[in-house]
């Protein structure tokens, strides 16, 4: 019962951050509300575990969770250099 | 007696877990500018994650389920905030101006 | 040394996440461990900052009290954004750093962008340009107690 009323809450704002990725503006706007999306479905993933009993579903979870932070910088990088194969750091902006 | 105590206290961290996360949904909805929408985000990925993992691990108890557990909350504790500085550091590169102090005033008004 | 310390951090976490132990899985996941030690040692990444054990101990102290901070300011935010008239005043301020090390600057960073209501926007080595929600959080931040306390907990290292 208690992870039914989590799980619906967290799909609420699951819901609400999908709205944010649809209307945003900016493409920054879009890329923190799918960041938004992963942390959510991290959740979602962890309550299901529970739900339904199958404790190997936090598994997919941690996989997701590294799968989200590398997919936010890959899309940002790539927003700022125009390819993924450039080093970031170290160029002429960075000094340190 | 001391289940019944874990039992509501889990109760309670998963509901308010809940809540923050759709108040984080909620602020990602109605902030007015990408800069201030972050904070919004941070909520759900802070407070929200945290209370609902720290219910989870109540209602787990100690085993290896408890652990996987942490190691989400580590997870989310160390990545979010870095892909979080990522994208302000990306937006202020490409120029987006961060709504300041007399623009930020407008919204408020009804 | 650090390639042995982090060889057994990663065996460990490959252990914890696989919970079997039959004889063929545990020689895979050292197998594993050693493969990614390996990539590590190629690309250099093998030293203080990427294992950063030196900390030590002080490490507790430091997250319950960031912790603390962490859901005092997300219950602020929280607050505004149910607000109906959304009372934010959105400023941005430069703070100095006195942390001696990157681990140190990157831990200050870091956590400023941890607690909902300020996040760094650009990090150099002497100061950190932070985006703030609403102007007590601006006013809490340059206070100064959260870089002493970070200073503190990066130590003498």
């Amino acid at each position: 019962m208690m992870f039914a009323v989590a799980a619906i809450a967290v799909l609420i704002a699951l819901s609400l951050a999908l709205a944010r990725a649809f209307l945003g503006p900016t493409v920054f706007d879009r890329v923190l509300a799918a960041n938004t999306v992963g942390t959510g479905a991290m959740l979602l993933l962890a309550v299901v575990s529970f739900l339904g009993g199958r404790p190997e579903f936090i598994d997919l979870a941690i996989v997701y969770g590294f799968l989200n932070v590398i997919g936010t910088i890959a899309v940002l990088k790539y927003f700022r250099y125009g390819s993924l194969g450039e080093p970031g750091a170290g160029g002429e902006e960075r000094q340190w | 007696m001391v289940a019944g105590a874990v039992d509501v206290l889990s109760w309670a961290s998963l509901v308010g877990g809940g809540v923050f996360c759709v108040i984080g949904g909620v602020g990602l909805i109605r902030m007015p500018d990408f800069y201030t929408r972050t904070h919004a985000a941070g909520v759900t990925d802070t407070l929200g994650a945290g209370l609902l993992l720290l219910g989870l691990m109540l209602q787990a108890g100690l085993s290896l389920v408890t652990v996987k557990l942490v190691m989400l909350g580590l997870l989310i504790f160390f990545t979010s905030p870095t892909a979080t500085h990522a994208l302000a550091r990306a937006a202020m590169v490409r120029g987006i101006k961060p709504l300041l102090r007399d623009g930020g005033q407008e919204p408020s008004k009804p | 040394m650090y390639a042995l310390s982090s060889f057994l951090v990663l065996f460990g976490f490959w252990l914890l996440l696989s919970g079997y132990f039959t004889p063929f899985l545990v020689s895979m996941g050292a197998a594993a461990a050693i493969a990614v030690v390996a990539l590590a040692h190629r690309m250099n990444v093998v030293d203080h900052e990427g294992h950063p054990v030196h900390l030590g101990w002080r490490v507790i102290g430091y997250w319950s009290w960031l912790g603390k901070e962490i859901a005092k300011s997300a219950w602020d935010v929280s607050k505004i954004i149910v607000n109906p008239r959304l009372p934010i005043s959105p400023m941005l301020v430069r703070v100095k750093t006195t942390q001696k090390t990157t681990v140190g600057v990157v831990t200050y960073a870091n956590s400023i962008t941890l607690t909902p209501g300020t996040i760094s926007v650009e990090v150099s080595n002497e100061e950190i340009l932070v985006h703030a929600l609403t102007r007590s959080s601006a006013k809490a931040l340059l206070e100064g107690e959260m870089d002493r306390r970070v200073t503190h907990f990066e130590g003498a290292s």
